[in-house]
């Protein structure tokens, strides 16, 4: 699904991402765990093309996806969330995610301006789109709610939703719980269990270890840039490299 | 319920707007709502850049310019006739406004801002000292009026007044259409971030570029109006303070919304015009009003209010299940900047 050969990415002086090659099979959750600066989020910018590797290829279900600017890796089916979700505070809930489907349209000014049937139809589709993806994350009920309004989890599952409105085959996830109590984090747990279980596949950034412990298919994990470890949580917890770097004895 | 009130708003305001000349004292009172009227085009049309795209734009009054001077130059050198030549006018400044832009756009926030003041005032340069093109500082004189159509004069200041009534009720629908369509929302979205619009798959140089091509387009048109009416023209034109002037107008009424720069631009011309008697002190007495106003309305006078009338939709919408979160924890309105 998703294939990951050495990428590399230098900022000056500084490795961000060293060399780390990775692949992410269709349907299972991967999570990305490191400490602080070990290079996550710069690994997510290289994958989504917020940013280009300076080295090393992005496969994308076997097409070669390196250098493609975010908004053409998104149309090509890779949505991605971030720490912190910009939102039109002061719009409804789902006028806020009716753009999220704004990609597969083609509506043009002329569209707009002589008022078409296409544009009509299409804006349609973009609210059942966001229709659906609200229902899926378990929001319906705050559809007509102004989003500066709603709670800090169901701010994170308006991102999910925008991200799936888009009608991704990939999501990326950047620290899905960031930010929420423990028990909201498990119902996120169950909504990106569900969301795999859709035929999607996941991966995410993510410090809550107890969390990616129960939910992670596979797990990578980032040190320095560097690739240090990778497999099954089972696996991780016995890894003295990991945790040497990361998880201290608590977990293994 | 809503979209009722919303059209019996308008259409109380263009009832007004058309009985205004029956009502108007005298034929000055027509010149500065017909003035005014030519400046809230172009301030609508700032408006989707920098109040519906977040790109704030500073070189706006330059774009006004090259449409006046459009006009002025294909009627007074080139005998073109005017509507022709008025017909040009938003392109005109569009065709520019897309390399500009093409350049412009690739900076963020404040250094875009940076970036077309300067814009801004090149263009006013070029047209004060390309004197071969321009005429220079001894400007334009003798653009004909707008050539009659039928029974209608435009020589008369009445049948002027509904000249201009007639383009702005136009740019507001035509902008009506593009502020409440996916293409507005593809352009909120940016406003609202860049990463998140372009992690939603759009394409944010293209979308930029289209919002700044229409928003110099309106621009372009309120100059050639501006062309016709006023029927002379000098470098002043492109000055940066009107753009500065449609910036208050755009936060006075509320920036983003679509009928607050239509209100910023027709209140603050007449409040000038009731301070006169102070002369230059009338400032002082602007200076603080606007402050306040920023401090305590940031969204303008209609942004406030729709935000208020939105949220209390939204409570409505929630009554049967009531959440005690929102009751007790009142939001900050400004949370766009926060």
């Amino acid at each position: 699904m998703l294939e990951i050969e050495s990428l590399s990415k230098r900022f000056g002086g500084l490795t961000a991402v060293n060399d780390v090659s990775a692949s992410f099979a269709r349907g299972t959750i991967n999570a990305i765990i490191g400490p602080n600066g070990a290079g996550k989020t710069t690994f997510f910018n290289l994958v989504s093309g917020t940013i280009r590797p300076t080295s090393g290829r992005v496969l994308f279900d076997g097409r070669d996806v390196t250098g493609l600017r975010a908004d053409q890796a998104a149309r090509l089916g890779m949505a991605r969330t971030f720490q912190t979700t910009a939102l039109f505070d002061t719009a409804t809930v789902l006028d806020n995610l009716i753009v999220g489907h704004r990609l597969r349209t083609r509506s043009t000014l002329v569209d707009v301006i002589l008022g078409t049937r296409r544009l009509r139809d299409e804006e349609r589709i973009c609210r059942e789109k966001a229709r659906a993806a609200l229902d899926f994350v378990g929001l319906s009920h705050l559809e007509a709610r102004v989003a500066g309004d709603i709670s800090q989890e169901e701010r994170k599952r308006v991102a999910f939703a925008l991200a799936l409105s888009t009608d991704p085959t990939l999501l990326l996830l950047d620290e899905p719980a960031g930010g929420v109590n423990p028990e909201e984090t498990d119902g996120l747990a169950q909504l990106i269990r569900k969301m795999a279980k859709s035929g999607l596949t996941v991966c995410l950034i993510e410090h809550k270890m107890d969390m990616i412990m129960n939910l992670a298919d596979r797990i990578l994990v980032l040190n320095y840039g560097e690739k240090i470890a990778e497999g099954t949580p089972a696996e991780i917890r016995a890894n003295p490299a990991v945790i040497e770097a990361y998880l201290g004895t608590e977990y293994a | 319920m809503k979209l009722v009130n919303a059209r019996t708003g308008w259409s109380l305001l263009l009832l007004l707007a058309l009985a205004f000349p029956f009502m108007a004292g005298n034929d000055y009172h027509l010149t500065v709502m017909s003035t005014a009227y030519i400046y809230a085009i172009a301030t609508v049309g700032l408006n989707l850049i920098t109040g519906y795209t977040g790109q704030f734009n500073l070189a706006h009054s330059g774009f006004m310019a090259v449409g006046a001077y459009t006009v002025g130059i294909l009627t007074v050198d080139h005998g073109v006739p005017f509507w022709a030549a008025f017909a040009l006018s938003g392109f005109v400044s569009a065709f520019i406004g897309f390399f500009v832009g093409l350049v412009s756009l690739r900076l963020k926030t404040h250094f875009f801002s940076i970036f077309t003041l300067c814009v801004g005032y090149i263009m006013f340069l070029l047209i004060e000292k390309w004197e071969s093109l321009t005429h220079g500082t001894v400007g334009i004189v003798g653009i004909p009026a707008p050539e009659s159509i039928g029974p209608l004069d435009f020589s008369e200041p009445r049948t002027q007044y509904y000249m201009v009534l007639f383009f702005l009720v136009a740019s507001l629908w035509i902008m009506h259409r593009i502020v409440h369509s996916l293409l507005g929302r593809t352009f909120v979205a940016i406003r609202n971030g860049d990463e998140l619009a372009q992690a939603l798959g759009i394409d944010l140089m293209r979308n930029k570029l289209l919002a700044f091509m229409l928003s110099v387009f309106f621009s372009g048109m309120a100059g050639g109006l501006y062309a016709g009416y006023v029927r002379f023209l000098g470098p002043g034109v492109a000055g940066v303070e009107h753009t500065f002037d449609m910036t208050m107008y755009m936060l006075v009424g509320g920036i983003g919304t679509l009928s607050g720069p239509l209100l910023g631009a027709i209140a603050v011309p007449w409040l000038t015009q009731y301070l006169q008697f102070l002369q230059e002190y009338r400032f002082v007495v602007f200076g603080p009003v606007l402050v306040l106003l920023v401090i305590f309305l940031p969204h303008g006078i209609v942004g406030t209010w729709l935000n208020r009338q939105r949220r209390k939709a939204a409570q409505s919408a929630i009554t049967p299940t009531p959440a005690p979160r929102l009751a007790a924890v009142p939001r900050e309105k400004g949370a766009r900047h926060a």
